[in-house]
């Protein structure tokens, strides 16, 4: 029998501390204190939070992808998340002051995969989903790697640390589904022409399903590998629960994989993205 | 400070404390072992095993609601060979108490399942949950009627010998849970698992459809806690002898001594872990401390304390 790797091999369960909480355009960034989580975080993983505080009526975690890791610090280590105020859970998130402590779990899931060699990447990422390409894009720019990057969203308000993700690539394309910035349109419609010309090898990819199946097509039609972090609603982080599976190929048939054990980051070419025909496998 | 005696008995076994995880709320163990060392708690009981691998339900598998959640899961699982293969012998190699849950299609599944697992070493009982809520045809619910839920009892029974204690996990969605407790006490069974999750529904007023692709779900969580604990009071009440395996939203210590009361001989964690990776540690150190503070020294002195004359 072969003995598989331990499961949330790197997790710990912490009270982490608001060190910073500031709003930045409809996004709240916020800055954790997490000691030695810091250091097992890598680009891709992600945190469950407990919300709501002792008597809430929210009985489930919820999971944010993490944005940066530093274990070096004034305060020791530290992890910073993007977290956009939508439901009760992300706005209860969003009100917490500095010195409030979270009931905090992570790092879990997969990381992103980095090329061995100094491949020409493209970083994909959709609202703010983007949020972990940041970290990503650090890693694979060490590695000696080409880094262009492509940030969407419905608009330009809406696009995460524009400024920030200049910095980091060698090249950074903007689009907007209502032309308020950069290219108009939808993000996959970008993407070949920036394959063509800049080469790439690898892409990755963080957002919406949609946008990730999009370039799924893509990537296969290119015949490049796809890394993509997949979004499913999840209760527990910790593979416990078997809400958050995603449909996979498996000789043929569908197989559920949990996206908080075997992704978020998964193959996108391994992925069935077409709803309709898991739906009818599977509810006829 | 004086000492507890948390120890409790279903049928047969012994169990160093009663609180237990609940079926398809704690995998088979592995994903919480990063969290505590699963000898701490009284027993796993693992997600309902069925007699192949399936693959269960398409998502949204899940939608929150207020103190509860919906879930959609169908009894995703490996199937008897991959979980015995893997599963029992990991488990065991880790020194867990352990409760197989099975599910069957059909009565004869049943008895194939409970053969399975007649001769292998380690399994403390059976759970035979005949109370899915998450299956496409309401029939496959044998708990909701007398004869069926007899009928696959009296197979397992069959099947499985003296030895393991069996425990037939009942749906709180019948008219009368005690009919359907006195049929499975009189198949045979030498306890009950009070309650299953109850069907829901959500519909999303932005899409104006059914939010999970199931439809319906099993609700679990805090919002059913008043339900399980009607239940169990109900069945203990008519048959104190039989222990029952409490469960249905606990959340805290207080929790799982409200289900005691009533008449629960161990608590099953659910819901509250998906919250809490270390929920059962804390809900059984509370419950301790609540015993002590009411000056109870042994455990089994709570078990249906609500059902005393003054």
């Amino acid at each position: 029998m072969i003995t598989p790797q331990k499961i949330n091999r790197s997790a710990i369960q912490i009270q982490a501390e608001v060190l910073s909480n500031k709003k930045v355009g409809p996004y709240h960034h916020i800055v954790f204190a997490v000691d030695k989580m810091a250091a097992a975080c890598k680009p891709g993983n992600f945190v469950a939070i407990s919300v709501g505080g002792e008597q809430s009526a929210l009985v489930l975690r919820r999971a944010f992808a993490i944005y940066r890791a530093s274990d070096k610090g004034p305060m020791g280590g530290s992890i910073e998340l993007v977290v956009a105020p939508h439901g009760q859970g992300s706005k209860w998130l969003c009100a917490q002051n500095v010195g409030e402590f979270i009931d905090m779990v992570g790092p879990l899931g997969t990381s992103f995969g980095v090329p061995t060699t100094n491949a020409n990447t493209l970083l994909i990422g959709g609202g703010y989903g983007s949020a972990p390409l940041f970290a990503l894009a650090e890693v694979l720019k060490n590695r000696g790697c080409r880094v262009d990057m492509v940030l969407g969203a419905s608009t330009a308000g809406k696009i995460y640390a524009p400024l920030e993700g200049k910095r980091s690539v060698s090249s950074l394309t903007l689009t907007t589904d209502d032309g308020s910035t950069g290219i108009h349109g939808q993000i996959s419609e970008a993407i070949p022409r920036l394959i063509r010309e800049n080469a790439t090898e690898v892409i990755y990819s963080c957002g919406p399903m949609g946008m990730l199946s999009a370039i799924s097509k893509i990537a296969m039609e290119f015949d490049i590998p796809h890394q993509c972090a997949v979004e499913e609603s999840m209760a527990c982080g910790i593979g416990v629960c078997m809400t958050c599976v995603v449909p996979v190929k498996n000789d043929g048939e569908i197989k559920m994989v949990r996206s908080c054990i075997d992704g978020p980051v998964m193959d996108g070419s391994e992925i069935i993205w077409d709803r309709k025909s898991v739906l009818d496998a599977l509810h006829p | 400070m004086s000492s507890l005696d948390f120890s409790t008995k279903i049928g047969s076994k012994r169990f160093s404390n009663p609180i237990f995880t609940a079926s398809g709320c704690a995998s088979s163990g592995q994903e919480l072992s990063q969290f505590f060392p699963l000898t701490e708690i009284g027993a796993i009981v693992t997600k309902s095993i069925m007699t192949k691998a399936r693959t269960g339900r398409a998502t949204p598998r899940m939608a929150e609601t207020p103190s509860g959640m919906l879930n959609s899961i169908g009894l995703q699982g490996p199937g008897i060979d991959a979980f015995l293969e893997n599963d029992i012998p990991w488990l065991v190699s880790n020194s867990a108490k352990i409760i197989v849950s099975i599910a069957g299609e059909t009565v004869d599944e049943y008895g194939v399942l409970a053969r399975r697992l007649r001769a292998v070493p380690g399994i403390s009982a059976v759970e035979v949950n005949i109370s899915c809520p998450n299956v496409e045809n309401r029939g496959q619910v044998f708990a909701c009627h007398p004869d069926t839920a007899i009928a696959v009892i009296e197979s397992v029974r069959r099947n499985i010998g003296g030895e393991l204690p069996i425990i037939a996990k009942l749906s709180p969605d019948v008219t009368n849970i005690v009919e359907i407790a006195q049929s499975v006490i009189n198949a045979g069974v030498d306890g009950l698992a009070l309650i299953n999750t109850l069907l829901g529904m959500v519909i999303d007023t932005n899409t104006m459809k059914p939010k999970l692709a199931g439809k319906t779900g099993g609700l679990s969580g805090p919002a059913i806690r008043p339900v399980a604990v009607r239940a169990i009071y109900q069945v203990h009440q008519a048959f104190p002898n039989t222990p029952i395996v409490g469960m249905g939203g606990v959340a805290s210590g207080r929790d799982a001594f409200e289900l005691v009361l009533a008449g629960a001989s161990a608590v099953s964690i659910g819901t509250a872990t998906f919250g809490n990776p270390t929920a059962v540690l804390q809900i059984r150190d509370q419950l301790s401390e609540l015993l002590l503070e009411k000056g109870i020294t042994d455990f089994r002195d709570a078990i249906g304390f609500a059902h005393r004359g003054v």
